[in-house]
């Protein structure tokens, strides 16, 4: 077996397992679903009437941002309560495939809560076209691969669940900057490259520096 | 060591330049054609963005030498970049604010990339010292710090395109701040200042470092001798 | 206030940023020096015993 599908068969293992777990415990991905939904529906209290449908736009993006951080703050949870992260420290799976594991697992919740946030933003704001969707995608790349690591910075803290917006907020507001102008400018394709570039850097960076973070 | 008897004279070399840039930016620099007094703020305001942008990249150098070579000293000389940065990131966001009243009227604006580019960066850096405050001391400390400090030098570029993409097409660009045109004596007034400028970073640095491991070393002092 | 209280005000605050600095690196100082001082008596101590 090629060290390559070695690898890929790891992560899909560490991410199978996370899922799994979740299938089981159901206590992240409920929570996620109904927190976008209500978040949506709070926006429309908060918005004045005869708010621009771009203005609804960018508040979508502030109720992605802050359910995928509700995501994120329970993605290392299992590990922390198990004591399973010494374990997964020892295993012997290249670290950064851990990294890649977890990432795998919140996309996939982040996409769950995406498939029922963009249907109810259509439904209650406007309608959402195929750009603005591949921004969504784009973004939610970028928004868990660098929030798994900062995730699990911010388990190795005191401070943990405070410590995860701070860290996350600033390195994600290229991603809203993309994600928005993806949705409501005509030059929409020129914030996907942006988006794809995000994803790129920092998809290297944090698959190169994961293992400095985790190791004791 | 020889570095530890140049500190001072780095310092002395420090205060002159620095009063000479003071001289040359308030006194004999003409003054500029289009926006009057108020420009003679650029000449320190740009050199200290520039030195705030060297700190955080020093930093990011830091960490990553630490990384890669794992040499503990490192992270306090990381951490200690890093902390200048941030003043002189702070300075830039006071000075720059100044200067947009100076010059357009208003305290802040959403239009003027490099103040919002370094308002999202002062934000990053806050959270550095958020992170290492809230993690016990030891080698893991050190290397996720170091971890986010190049995290933190990817943001640069990225934010910076961000921003400017932004400004486009969601807040429209009113203000046009263009590089000024500068003649010979102002070039060289901005040259002084921006050596004066990251002269004083460095002695900041080589200051605080010396406080910081002297702590350091206390404590060992302290825990070899209970 | 005029433009030329404008760069005064910029100019100042640059001053009073590393006038702070120095004030909190003395501080600093101060600790320090009480700090050695503590160590040097407990040095003390153990010289006159041992």
């Amino acid at each position: 077996m090629s060290a390559l599908t070695l690898y890929a068969s790891d992560v899909v293992a560490l991410a199978r397992k996370d899922l799994r777990l979740e299938l089981r415990a159901r206590d992240t991905l409920p929570a996620m679903l109904l927190f976008v939904l209500s978040t949506l529906v709070v926006f429309h209290f908060a918005l004045p009437t005869g708010t621009a449908d771009d203005a609804a736009f960018g508040l979508l993006w502030i109720a992605l941002v802050f359910t995928a951080l509700l995501g994120l703050a329970r993605a290392w949870a299992p590990e922390r309560e198990g004591g399973a992260l010494d374990g997964l420290v020892l295993a012997p799976c290249d670290r950064s495939a851990i990294w890649l594991g977890k990432t795998l697992a919140v996309l996939v919740f982040l996409t769950a809560a995406e498939l029922v946030a963009l249907p109810a933003f259509a439904l209650f704001f406007a309608p959402v076209d195929l750009v603005a969707v591949a921004g969504v995608v784009l973004a939610s790349i970028g928004i868990c691969a660098v929030g798994s690591l900062l995730a699990a910075m911010a388990a190795a803290s005191r401070g943990r669940e405070v410590i995860l917006p701070l860290l996350f907020l600033p390195l994600a507001i290229p991603l809203v900057v993309g994600g928005v102008g993806a949705g409501i400018s005509p030059q929409g394709a020129s914030y996907l490259t942006f988006l794809g570039l995000y994803d790129l850097v920092f998809a290297i960076l944090a698959w190169a520096t994961f293992e400095y973070v985790i190791t004791e | 060591m020889s570095s530890r008897n140049s500190l001072p004279l780095l310092a002395f070399t420090t205060t002159a330049v620095l009063g000479l840039a003071v001289v040359l930016a308030l006194l004999v620099a003409p003054e500029d054609v289009d926006q009057g007094v108020s420009q003679r703020i650029f000449y320190f305001h740009v050199p200290i963005a520039l030195t705030a942008y060297l700190c955080f990249g020093l930093g990011a150098w830091k960490a990553l030498r630490l990384l890669w070579v794992g040499d503990e000293r490192r992270d306090l000389e990381s951490y200690t970049w890093i902390h200048q940065g941030t003043i002189f990131g702070a300075l830039t966001l006071i000075t720059g604010s100044i200067w947009a009243k100076a010059s357009w009227g208003v305290w802040w604006s959403w239009g003027s990339n490099q103040l919002v580019l370094f308002l999202v960066l002062f934000l990053f850096y806050c959270a550095y010292f958020m992170l290492r405050f809230s993690i016990e001391e030891g080698a893991r400390r050190e290397r996720i710090c170091a971890v986010y400090a190049l995290f933190g030098v990817a943001l640069i570029p990225v934010s910076f395109f961000a921003i400017r993409l932004a400004s486009d097409f969601i807040h429209p660009t009113v203000f046009n701040r263009e590089g000024p045109q500068m003649t010979g004596t102002m070039f060289g007034a901005f040259l002084v200042c921006w050596a004066a400028v990251t002269l004083l970073a460095y002695v900041m640095y080589r200051v605080e470092l010396v406080g910081k491991r002297t702590d350091v070393n206390l404590r060992e002092l302290r825990e070899a001798l209970s | 206030m005029s433009q030329g209280q404008y760069v005064a005000l910029a100019y100042g605050v640059v001053f009073v940023f590393v006038l702070l600095w120095v004030a909190i690196i003395a501080t600093k100082l101060v600790r320090l020096e009480r700090e050695t001082g503590e160590l040097a008596e407990i040095a003390r101590g153990r010289g006159s015993d041992g």
